[in-house]
């Protein structure tokens, strides 16, 4: 298996990355910041204005270590790669498999059990572990009790159109009990429901940017076992989107991303004074607390879990690889349907 | 694993002074400067036959010395570190 290297976040405005022999330098005004091989990084993170010199991304590139730029907000604008990626065959197959009606509704569905199970998880475990803390836990019941009869219907829906909007209602019903979930600092976190471009409350904050990391990962998982992560299956391909990636996404969003941002709010990680509204009427987190959010992210990765479909314990970090590897099989014919990562 | 490389090469001749700046920046290539003449290098079997076969063609070894030290991949609980210039921990978080 993919051993498990670290990502380099740099965030210091102003910072010059370049490359030294087989070095990645990091340099502020000429004075050097940090320095390590590049056989040890898996990506690079820029946020804001970093530059990076053209040599630093040839490297980069060759030993397979991305290079992603994103607004100092954590907007994605763009992706280095290397100029060879993937298997050719595999893409081909997957483009065909996007124009067949039957083979996109069995992948959505099985994206969509996956999604649809986790999420239920999310509000189960939370009612097992803190009912007495949780204000209207009847609510919650009923939502998980929905969940159940979605998941149930999966099966039945007859095209992809059917599950989008089973996944609407779904998501609809999930984020209306999250604020539930919140059990500290109810005053400062708290949401009406899911918003986003711009998130206009702490919470929508965080999970906007937490699913910003997420993408960014499973992208790369996509693209390391050869997968297009624009051409998806569940998500209509649109111009610049990374559909699949998102497709991919759905399973993790409420086990990793949703849980960390509860995480943090619960047991007060994140200080509610690091959040300034823009005149746009978006909500932005400062760099000690985006700091703060990529350092549990990172600490999450590190956990391992039990994977039920390889029945052995890896690593969060490495479960997108797992999930991206089991869609190639699927994609090549190796395996009847798609398993989704489905946590217990 | 890890190894963990120190050396003293002989910067009498003319030759030495070349040797040592090659040899530190071989290393380099491979892992961190811990102290002036002591580099941690994470490597797998496969990058260390490259990176052993270069420093062995690079020293002398009528006159410099090289040894390695192999800490194998549970080296975490091995190493302690006191004082100060602590080396940057490559599996922590890097936010710079």
């Amino acid at each position: 298996m993919k051993k498990l290297f670290s990502t380099l976040y740099v965030s210091t405005q102003g910072a010059y990355i370049s490359k030294e022999r087989e070095n990645i330098v990091v340099s502020l005004q000429s004075k050097e910041l940090f320095r390590a091989p590049v056989h040890l990084i898996n990506s690079v993170v820029c946020f804001g204005n970093i530059m990076c010199s053209p040599f630093l991304l040839g490297l980069c590139a060759e030993n397979n270590a991305s290079v992603s730029y994103f607004t100092e907000y954590g907007r994605f604008i763009a992706k280095v790669q290397s100029p060879v990626s993937g298997n050719v065959l595999l893409r081909k197959q997957q483009y065909k498999y996007s124009d067949d009606g039957k083979f996109c509704l069995e992948t959505a569905q099985s994206v969509l059990l996956g999604k649809l199970s986790n999420s239920r998880t999310v509000i189960n475990r939370a009612l097992r572990d803190h009912e007495d803390k949780i204000s209207d836990s009847d609510k919650l019941k009923q939502v998980s009790d929905g969940l159940r009869r979605a998941i149930a219907n999966v099966f039945n829906a007859e095209n992809v159109d059917v599950l989008r909007g089973m996944e609407g209602d779904a998501a609809v019903a999930y984020f209306s009990v999250f604020n539930k979930l919140i059990l500290n600092h109810k005053e400062e976190f708290f949401m009406p429901g899911r918003n986003r471009r711009p998130p206009k409350d702490r919470v929508n904050c965080l999970l906007s940017f937490v699913y910003t990391l997420l993408v960014h990962d499973v992208s790369s998982a996509l693209e390391g076992v050869g997968l297009d992560p624009q051409v998806g299956f569940l998500h209509k391909d649109r111009p610049g989107r990374p559909s699949l990636s998102l497709d991919i996404m759905e399973e993790f969003r409420s086990v990793i991303a949703d849980r960390l941002v509860l995480t943090l709010i619960n047991l007060s990680q994140v200080n509610a004074n690091g959040f300034s509204e823009s005149p746009s009427g978006g909500v932005i987190m400062d760099d000690e607390n985006r700091k703060i959010v990529i350092d549990a992210y990172r600490k999450r990765k590190e956990e391992e879990i039990f994977h039920p479909f390889f029945k052995e314990n890896i690593h969060i970090g490495l479960l997108y690889h797992a999930q991206a590897l089991l869609f190639a099989r699927y994609i090549r014919g190796d395996i009847d349907a798609y398993p989704p990562f489905i946590w217990k | 694993m890890l190894v963990l490389i120190s050396y003293d090469i002989s910067t009498i001749d003319a030759g030495g002074q070349k040797r040592l700046r090659r040899v530190s920046k071989e290393c380099l290539d491979y892992g961190q400067r811990v102290q002036y003449s002591v580099f941690e290098c994470e490597v797998d079997p496969t990058q260390w036959i490259f990176l052993k076969d270069k420093l062995l063609n690079t020293v002398n070894l009528k006159k410099d010395s090289i040894r390695f030290y192999m800490l194998g991949s549970d080296w975490k609980r091995k190493i302690e570190h006191y004082g100060c210039k602590k080396p940057v921990d490559l599996h922590g978080t890097l936010i710079i």
